[in-house]
């Protein structure tokens, strides 16, 4: 048995003049959750639907476990996967014949069908709610029965469209957990469409970054995170500081990049023209006056910007002779008098700057 | 006044006692108007679920053609079909002309447009993903179908009530189609003009009271089913 479950070959979907997506190659492996993210209007719902088989592409292979995707199997191949939408989108009837509906299309005997509708209604803890009529539902609960509704289908791939987007955060952030363990100690091969990057870190094996509709980056979660391939990628992913720059030397495994007549060394080898990028969590401050012996090839004396709360933190925008973003804590901002016009010391180590061709 | 009242004593005697006209009138106004309003399910819903979910070219022409036909005067589907089933007509050789089967058929052409209109309005007022949704669960086309017209159940009845209001209350096409022929197509809107004519006034009200209750108790049954389906 091949390890790739689904694999899409040079495909496009078109609607009218515009291009939704072109993807020359994509796999989802057998087991893994991989997390397609990306801007809302990218064009991941539309991949989806098409790994999904609700709708052709307009060119370009489907395959499913090596065998194409054509009109002539087409119900047959689909009764393999099963689609999850941002909407529960639950029939008006009572619970159970929701999660039922799915078995009966597939004609599973009569006999059969009760066990599983209760199995997958516990597993996503709500089989007290079977006998209820799907429309009494709050919004947490109908998602729920919605992916017991598909999972109780035992599908090969399982195929999500942004299952939290409709979620008040308490109830997709208890969803996400839930999923987060079926998914993975089940080895359900999954595909997870999200615009939320913290969603892709939460349950992601890999990750596809996609861009205008088009697969920029497609790797394991940490090396995308960590190492994206272009700047709106590393945009999206999180790295709020993306700097043009210029290699001025490169020896011993380090480069030293000039922005704006500042040095910043950067581990690893790069050449010419760059992009320069720095996680926001990477960035300590200090007190401008304070001279702290650490590790970090990295120091400057910066301008305080703005000082934005977000929730759990604040963003702090410095001026170092270059914009530098960095999160701190309340306390943090409290204890080093942060606010706009204070001046800070800002330290970040060579391995945190990731650098990109330009 | 009084004749009025006297016209509806004597109506409620003729309803208590069964009058054999009356009952045959009352019996082929429902035989002819409910066979009408079941081929023009068969023809309106699946043609309504077409139009709703599909596309196609000259899709928005057809759907004109329907919302047109909504509107169109009973006395002009009447004389279409009139003219369609006349001796001299083009299906004239069939003889329906003055028959049941016509007063059916010009009721079909009067319903189908309603059904079909208002079956695609029901099916469209669906959450679009709906659709998907089905498939993505491994519905078949057929299987899909059923489930939207299942969900679309309750406006689907109302539309329903509507082509069986529209037909049963009609007079113009039946009278011109039927010919309003004593024992044979004489049904209760065209038997209450001709009673009124006439001066038999209770005759006319009595007809009028039982059309006025067939159309109450249609509609009773079709509300009685909307309302269970849409509270289970």
């Amino acid at each position: 048995m091949s390890d790739v479950v689904l694999k899409l070959v040079d495909a496009a979907l078109e609607a009218g003049e515009a291009e939704l997506f072109a993807v020359a190659k994509l796999e989802i492996l057998r087991g893994e959750v991989l997390c397609i993210v990306g801007p809302n209007g990218a064009g991941k719902s539309s991949l989806l639907r098409v790994l999904g088989m609700l709708e052709p592409p307009t060119r370009g292979r489907l395959l499913l476990d090596g065998s194409e995707v054509s009109k002539g199997n087409l119900v047959k191949q689909r009764r393999r996967v099963a689609t999850v939408f941002q909407e529960p989108l639950l029939y008006d009837t009572t619970v159970y014949e929701n999660v039922a509906a799915g078995l009966k299309y597939r004609r599973v005997p009569r006999r059969d069908i009760p066990g599983r509708v209760e199995t997958a209604l516990d597993l996503l803890g709500v089989g007290h709610l079977a006998g209820q009529r799907a429309r009494s539902l709050s919004g947490g609960e109908a998602q729920r029965v919605s992916v017991a509704r598909a999972l109780v289908l035992e599908p090969e791939v399982f195929l999500l469209d942004e299952p939290l987007g409709g979620l008040d955060p308490e109830a997709a952030r208890k969803l996400l957990e839930d999923l987060r363990h079926l998914l993975h100690e089940r080895k359900i091969t999954t595909v997870f469409v999200s615009h939320d990057r913290s969603e892709a870190l939460a349950i992601a094996d890999r990750v596809a970054v996609m861009m205008s509709g088009k697969l920029v980056q497609l790797g394991p979660v940490q090396e995308v995170f960590a190492r994206p391939v272009t700047p709106e990628a590393a945009s999206f992913v999180g790295v709020e500081t993306v700097l043009s720059g210029r290699v001025a030397a490169s020896q011993g495994g380090s480069s030293v990049v000039e922005i704006d007549g500042v040095e910043v060394v950067a581990s690893g080898k790069g050449e010419g023209d760059v992009f320069v990028c720095i996680r926001p969590e990477d960035v300590t401050l200090t007190r401008a006056d304070e001279d702290i012996h650490s590790s970090a090839r990295n120091t400057f004396k910066g301008t305080v910007e703005s000082v934005v709360p977000l929730g759990p933190h604040y963003r702090v925008e410095l001026d170092c002779g270059f914009p530098l973003v960095c999160f701190v804590t309340k306390q943090a901002v409290e204890e080093l008098e942060i606010a706009p016009g204070s001046t800070v010391g800002a330290m970040f180590k060579a391995t945190a700057v990731h650098l990109l061709p330009r | 006044m009084d004749a009025i009242i006297a016209g509806f004593k004597q109506a409620i005697v003729l309803l208590i006692h069964g009058d054999p006209q009356v009952i045959e009138i009352t019996l082929l106004s429902l035989r002819v108007s409910v066979t009408a309003v079941l081929v023009s399910m068969l023809l309106g819903m699946p043609l309504g679920t077409v139009l709703a979910l599909t596309r196609f070219p000259g899709r928005n022409l057809v759907i004109s053609a329907v919302n047109a036909g909504m509107g169109v005067p009973p006395v002009v589907a009447g004389l279409a079909v009139f003219l369609v089933l006349a001796r001299s007509g083009p299906l004239g050789d069939f003889q329906l002309i003055y028959t049941p089967a016509a007063m059916i058929v010009a009721q079909v052409v009067i319903a189908t447009p309603i059904v079909a209109g208002l079956s695609m309005a029901a099916v469209q007022q669906l959450p679009p993903k709906l659709r998907l949704q089905t498939l993505g669960l491994g519905a078949s086309r057929l299987q899909m179908v059923w489930r939207l017209l299942m969900e679309a159940r309750l406006p689907l009845l109302a539309a329903i009530m509507a082509g069986f209001g529209g037909v049963i209350s009609e007079i113009g096409a039946v009278l011109m189609v039927g010919g309003n022929i004593l024992n044979q197509t004489r049904v209760l809107t065209t038997a209450t003009v001709q009673m009124t004519r006439m001066g038999q006034l209770d005759m006319a009200i009595a007809l009028s009271v039982i059309l006025m209750a067939l159309i109450f108790a249609v509609n009773l049954v079709l509300t009685w089913v909307q309302q269970r389906s849409g509270s289970q």
